[in-house]
């Protein structure tokens, strides 16, 4: 079956078959994503399940071993990150790595610096986060970590992202704080973006998002829309016991 | 020489040391390579002078004109292809790439140059001299090295900090792949900082040969007193590696001040007590403390 027979208009980001070695280990076999504009997307799964690298093959930092990434239907496989920032492709990457020697405002004018024009600006990400403004000189080292976080996400917001990817944002944070974070992502959300939520997280998760796959040892082991699977069926999913879980993964 | 004279002669050669310190410290803190070459680099720059100055004119200032960009160019492109490819096969691979390149340049210097020194005339300005009393003169090629030091540290401090790729190379000296996540081109940004660092490389080795004579195998001493003027000072400090070179310019004038064999073992032994007491350097950068 070839997929872009059915590709629907509004796909900004693909994926198709993917396979990701990490030596003799493959992190992803055979996997496939596909996130439309307008919504958010989970993908969710155990520790290990290879959640993180699908992201991080989405934006570029592994090498898939086959597999093809297409952004708004321009095949980026082969494309470095940098380029992937630049066609809008923009992770929030685990622990946050933001520059520790740098302030707010700096971390946020090089995330300004390569990504697209459009009206996601220092000021716009100030406007949604005010604490920012004022303590925009302060050194980046010295915030709490869901602070952090917050700014990691402007950094990405200010490239003006297509697809934004963050990955695992609730990690090591306080559950208020994550719900505090999770309740500003749909303003964020245009019309003509998507997000892309790897979660531990599974409730949190499905709260937010209009479709979702389960990830298992590498590979796809449910995927469709929320509310069209019980909480039985994603926990088998999610921990790979249950019975036939080939039947379970919806087409 | 008398006690104020050593250290105004101190802190002129710690000029000097600054200058070669600098290119060293930029590509160790920005692009995570130990250059082992970086003295013989500043000597290749001395040479290329010598080999083009006689078609341009007699006065080896003149040599600051195209030297300095040649070797920004030269920079760049060692980046982008061997430097790079051998910094994707781990530090170890970027230590024997640049011993190798440190052998080739000594080997191909002596091939073409002859091992006889060479020295960059320029005219008056060697001999003339600021008489402040009968005890101390200044010559004005050591302070314009100094003046031309802290002009160069300066600006890449500025540069670093205000301009939009200034910030990239940070981002990318902080954090490589984060920058890369952040949209930088960390290929292009580390060509441009090593651009930068061979740049100062160049000018620190015209300064040299102005100051004195230089022969093919004159690299490994600088690149000894770079190093001790980066470590003294703290890594990743710019302003640190100036405070290390006029240490490291003090140690050695005053050392020899007080037994003339004995400069430059003053100046190792001030080396090793800094690295004993404050491994860390004298000033080392903020952000990391």
């Amino acid at each position: 079956m070839s997929a872009s027979d059915a590709t629907p208009a509004n796909e900004l980001l693909a994926a198709e078959g993917l396979t990701v070695l990490h030596g003799q280990l493959a992190a992803l076999r055979d996997v496939s994503i596909s996130v439309r504009s307008g919504e958010i997307y989970a993908v969710v799964g155990a520790n290990g399940a290879g959640k993180s690298t699908l992201l991080r093959t989405l934006a570029g930092l592994h090498r898939a071993a086959s597999g093809a990434i297409r952004v708004d239907g321009v095949d980026v496989t082969h494309q470095p990150t940098d380029e992937r920032v630049r066609r809008g492709v923009v992770l929030v990457p685990e622990g946050r790595r933001l520059f520790p020697s740098m302030t707010i405002e700096e971390n946020l004018l090089v995330g300004a610096a390569n990504g697209r024009r459009g009206e996601w600006t220092l000021d716009r990400v100030y406007d949604l986060f005010s604490w920012m403004r004022d303590r925009r000189r302060e050194k980046t080292i010295h915030l709490s970590g869901g602070e952090q976080q917050v700014v990691a996400i402007g950094r990405a917001l200010v490239a003006n992202p297509r697809v934004l990817l963050l990955d695992e944002i609730s990690l090591g944070l306080a559950p208020v704080i994550v719900q505090r974070i999770y309740q500003t992502l749909p303003s964020v959300v245009g019309a003509d973006m998507a997000v892309l939520i790897v979660e531990q997280d599974v409730t949190q998760a499905m709260r937010v998002a209009s479709r979702f796959q389960c990830l298992l040892e590498g590979r796809t082991t449910l995927e469709g829309r929320p509310q069209d699977h019980t909480t039985e069926e994603i926990e088998a999913a999610y921990f790979g016991f249950g019975k036939g879980l080939g039947s379970a993964v919806a087409s | 020489m008398n006690w104020i004279n050593a250290v105004a002669q101190g802190l002129l050669l710690g000029g000097l040391f600054a200058l070669f310190a600098c290119g060293l410290s930029l590509l160790f803190g920005v692009v995570g390579i130990i250059n082992l070459a970086h003295g013989d680099l500043a000597i290749l720059g001395g040479y290329v002078a010598v080999a083009i100055l006689p078609s341009v004119h007699t006065n080896a200032l003149w040599a600051l004109l195209f030297v300095p960009p040649m070797f920004g160019a030269f920079g760049y492109v060692s980046q982008r292809t061997l430097l790079q490819r051998s910094l994707e096969n781990g530090p170890l691979t970027t230590l024997l790439v640049t011993f190798g390149l440190s052998v080739v340049l000594q080997n191909a210097l002596l091939e073409g140059f002859s091992a006889d020194s060479h020295s960059l005339s320029v005219g008056k300005l060697a001999t003339d001299a600021l008489h402040i009393n009968d005890r101390l003169s200044i010559s004005y090629l050591r302070l314009g090295i100094l003046i031309v030091a802290v002009a160069v540290l300066a600006g890449v401090q500025l540069f670093l900090a205000r301009t939009s790729t200034g910030r990239q190379i940070r981002a990318v000296a902080d954090d490589s792949e984060a920058a890369a996540i952040a949209g930088v081109n960390t290929r292009h940004i580390t060509g441009i900082a090593a651009g930068i660092a061979f740049v100062t490389v160049a000018l620190a080795g015209l300064a040299f040969g102005m100051y004195a004579q230089f022969a093919p195998t004159s690299g490994s001493n600088l690149l000894l007193f770079a190093f001790e003027a980066v470590i003294i000072g703290g890594l990743g400090s710019l302003w640190g590696t100036l405070a290390g070179g006029c240490v490291l310019g003090l140690a050695q004038t005053i050392g020899a001040q007080i037994n003339p064999t004995m400069g430059t073992l003053i100046g190792h032994l001030v080396f090793l007590a800094v690295l004993a007491v404050r491994p860390s350097g004298l000033f080392p950068a903020r952000a990391h403390a």
